[in-house]
């Protein structure tokens, strides 16, 4: 039996939709015949048979988003007909070892990155449809109950059944095991529509290889910020007492070898601010607040081609020196992709900081489950005022991104305040 | 076990409670001297005599009301109708008497009376004459409702129904009078409230009562050549209703097609669906499916007749469905 493939109608598409089947299932065909009525992002053509035979098998229904590619249907003898369908496609994660830094961007995916549409072997692996934002799951109850039992997100799941219906032989693989179940979103977010193409008139470029890391942070991220209420509270810093702090105590460490990082300091003032707000350090999963006992701080790390966030361990505990000590070894090890998931798979609040490249400020998004993003801005030397004088101040803005389902702004205003005690008054990082 | 028919089998429980408890006596139309329409009690009056089975004049709302009085006064009446067509004429005396009475007297008088009769259709006799009263007796709180499906049945639940305190409505499968099957021998009574697995399977419960209880079993062998292992539930009793069965075997085939000669609307298959999703929702995969009586009053042509009462076909039909398979 020979496959009928959803085609490649152009560089962009990736997938197509079965729009009508033109011929059933025991219809003789010829080459050239019409099978199907398919639509790309563009247009709507018909499906041409490559081959004489019968159609034996039909493998996707009418309104199925196929990636390209992938088989649709089969062509094959009279006695072929209705027998053997092709098992469907094999998961390629069964078939590609999936890396831990795969595993990291899925675990702990900070900040901001364009999104990424998931590639056509994602899908293909996870029999998944594009349902939009805020659609209906229709789903036998016994499947909304396995789905629940074992953790499968329905919304990525085709349905076989009459109007779409998932039924149980729709997820049995995933309950098995067979195949990879597609998990819950951790804010439960509808699942997201790939971006459109872009207009026409927009140059057509090169694709360029996208690491899977990109693509799953990619994800992530978009569900995070199109389902995460977020709001932003902007505050300055003046870090002259964290520098002076932070030269006396690097000298004092001379001889051992450890330096102590701004970031550092920022660690370990938002550990302290945390233990002093418990209400920051929550997390929010199917539209539950949990609070966290451990103080967990992630710090974003760029790798190439993405980002990972390890974190530091009940960091309001440790001093400078074993903060300073663990960051270092966290993003040496991140980017020789020696991190192991329990270092990454956690962690109650993320820090992102590009003071190193010389920006005022930004905004990050947030990591879900997680409740607010501490976004860290260059220190830049300012005029300030003080005592009615004109004097030259280190002024550092960090912009706390939050999840307003989570906390409202004046907490978030008051626990800024706090990170901005512990920063400006930098003997208590030395006590706290 | 000895092998012996639906009549046969129906015969010998009477006939051995009469012999083991003199309070039993016999009532109805020509079931004497003629030994009975449908010659279940064939013989009895030679056994017993005319003082225990007794022919009574053609009036069903008369002798069920004196049968519904001699078992107040501590006889244990077993009243035949005819046909269950003709209980209408005394649904009065069953529905405000026998099924009231303890109820009325606070516990103090029950009513030990079993009324039976061939119940359903299939055999011809036309509209009046047709029909399949297990939903409407199983409405009434105070009854208690059976519709056995086998020899063994008939026979342990005659027993049972005798034996039974309260006023119990016997609904025989007529056109299985002459269907044999293995029955076990001596006192071996029925309890009522227990469906019966009649065919164990794992992909879909069929669940009937009565006539239609051997046609799912010839479903089960088809659908079985298609690769479909269905499980058949004998309902047995109406009411009571045993629910536990049916949930159970749905909880493990996740779909359930429920099959009734009577017809769809306000039925016991009304019954079984609305139990199902109450107490069986998440273990659905499925709408259960109806498969019913057409929405006619019977038709006397054998063709149309036939046309009006579930078909193995359809019911194989209404199996491949909920489990999504071209019907």
């Amino acid at each position: 039996m020979a496959e009928v493939i959803m085609p490649k109608m152009g560089d962009a598409m990736e997938e197509g939709t079965l729009l009508k089947w033109l011929k059933a299932v025991g219809d003789e065909v010829s080459e050239g015949d019409a099978l199907a009525e398919i639509e790309t992002d563009k247009v709507t053509l018909e499906l041409e048979a490559q081959e004489d035979g019968f159609l034996t098998n039909t493998l996707v229904d009418e309104g199925a988003v196929v990636p390209i590619g992938e088989p649709v249907a089969t062509i094959g003898a009279q006695d072929e007909i209705g027998k053997g369908a092709p098992a469907k496609k094999a998961p390629a994660a069964a078939e590609t070892a999936v890396e831990e830094v795969e595993k990291a961007a899925e675990a702990n995916a900070p900040t901001e990155q364009p999104m990424a549409a998931p590639s056509a072997a994602e899908k293909a692996e996870a029999q998944v449809v594009d349902r939009k934002p805020g659609e209906r799951v229709r789903a036998s109850p016994l499947v909304k109950r396995l789905a629940e039992e074992h953790g499968i997100d329905l919304s990525q799941v085709a349905g076989t059944g009459p109007g779409g219906r998932i039924i149980n032989a729709d997820i049995q693989p995933y309950v098995s095991g067979e195949k990879q179940a597609p998990q819950p979103t951790a804010a439960a977010q509808p699942a997201v529509a790939p971006t459109t193409t872009p207009s026409t008139g927009t140059p057509k470029g090169e694709k360029v290889d996208m690491p899977k890391i990109k693509r799953t942070t990619g994800k992530r991220m978009t569900e995070s910020k199109l389902g995460i209420p977020h709001y932003y509270v902007t505050a300055s810093i003046d870090m002259g007492a964290s520098l002076d702090f932070r030269k006396q105590i690097n000298a004092s460490l001379e001889e051992t070898g450890i330096r102590v990082s701004v970031n550092d300091l920022i660690v370990k003032a938002a550990a302290l601010a945390l233990r002093d707000h418990p209400n920051v350090n929550r997390t929010f999963v199917d539209g539950e607040l949990y609070q966290q006992d451990a103080i967990d701080v992630n710090i974003a790390i760029a790798m190439d081609g993405g980002l990972i966030a390890p974190f530091v361990p009940a960091a309001d505990e440790k001093s400078l020196g074993s903060i300073a000590k663990m960051t270092k070894d966290l993003g040496k090890r991140a980017r020789e992709g020696g991190l192991t998931p329990e270092e990454y798979q956690g962690g109650t609040f993320t820090i992102s900081n590009l003071g190193m490249f010389d920006v005022d400020e930004f905004i990050a998004v947030i990591n879900p489950p997680q409740v607010a993003i501490l976004a860290i801005g260059s220190v830049v030397e300012t005029p300030v005022v003080k005592n009615g004088e004109i004097a030259v101040g280190h002024l550092m803005k960090v912009t706390l991104s939050a999840d307003h389902r989570a906390l409202d702004g004046a907490e978030v205003a008051t626990f800024l305040q706090s990170v901005r005690k512990y920063l400006e008054n930098p003997m208590l990082l030395a006590i706290g | 076990m000895p092998v012996m028919t639906y009549r046969d089998a129906l015969r010998s429980a009477m006939a051995e409670e009469m012999e083991r408890d003199e309070t039993v006596v016999l009532m109805g139309e020509d079931i004497g001297i003629y030994g009975g329409t449908h010659l279940v009690t064939n013989g009895l009056i030679d056994q017993f005599g005319p003082r225990r089975v007794i022919d009574t004049p053609i009036a069903e709302g008369g002798f069920t009301g004196a049968a519904i009085g001699m078992a107040m006064a501590g006889l244990k009446p077993i009243v035949e109708m005819m046909t269950w067509n003709f209980s209408f004429l005394a649904a009065d005396q069953i529905i405000q008497n026998a099924a009231k009475l303890r109820y009325f007297s606070g516990g103090q008088v029950n009513v030990p009376l079993v009324i039976r009769g061939p119940n359903g259709g299939g055999v011809q006799l036309s509209a009046q004459h047709t029909h399949s009263l297990e939903g409407f007796y199983g409405h009434f709180p105070g009854l208690k409702v059976v519709s056995p499906a086998t020899p063994a049945d008939v026979k342990g639940m005659m027993l049972h129904a005798i034996r039974d305190p309260d006023p119990v409505i016997f609904l025989e499968a007529g056109a299985l009078y002459g269907t044999k099957g293995e029955v076990p021998e001596g006192d071996d009574e029925v309890e009522f409230g227990k469906a019966r697995i009649a065919r164990e399977g794992k992909d879909v419960t069929l669940i009937s009562y009565g006539r239609q209880v051997p046609m799912l079993l010839k479903v089960a062998d088809q659908l079985a050549e298609q690769d479909i292992d269905a499980e058949v539930v004998d309902l047995r009793s109406i009411r009571p209703f045993d629910a536990a069965t049916i949930v159970e075997s749905v909880r493990k085939t996740h779909r359930a097609v429920v099959v009734q000669e009577q017809w769809r609307l306000f039925s016991v298959a009304s019954e079984v669906c609305a139990v199902i999703q109450e107490q069986a929702f998440d273990d659905l995969d499925a709408p259960v499916e109806r498969v019913s009586g057409a929405e006619v009053p019977a038709p006397y042509a054998r063709n149309l007749e036939v046309a009006a009462f579930p078909s193995v076909e359809q019911v194989v039909s209404a199996a491949r469905r909920v489990l999504y398979l071209e019907a």
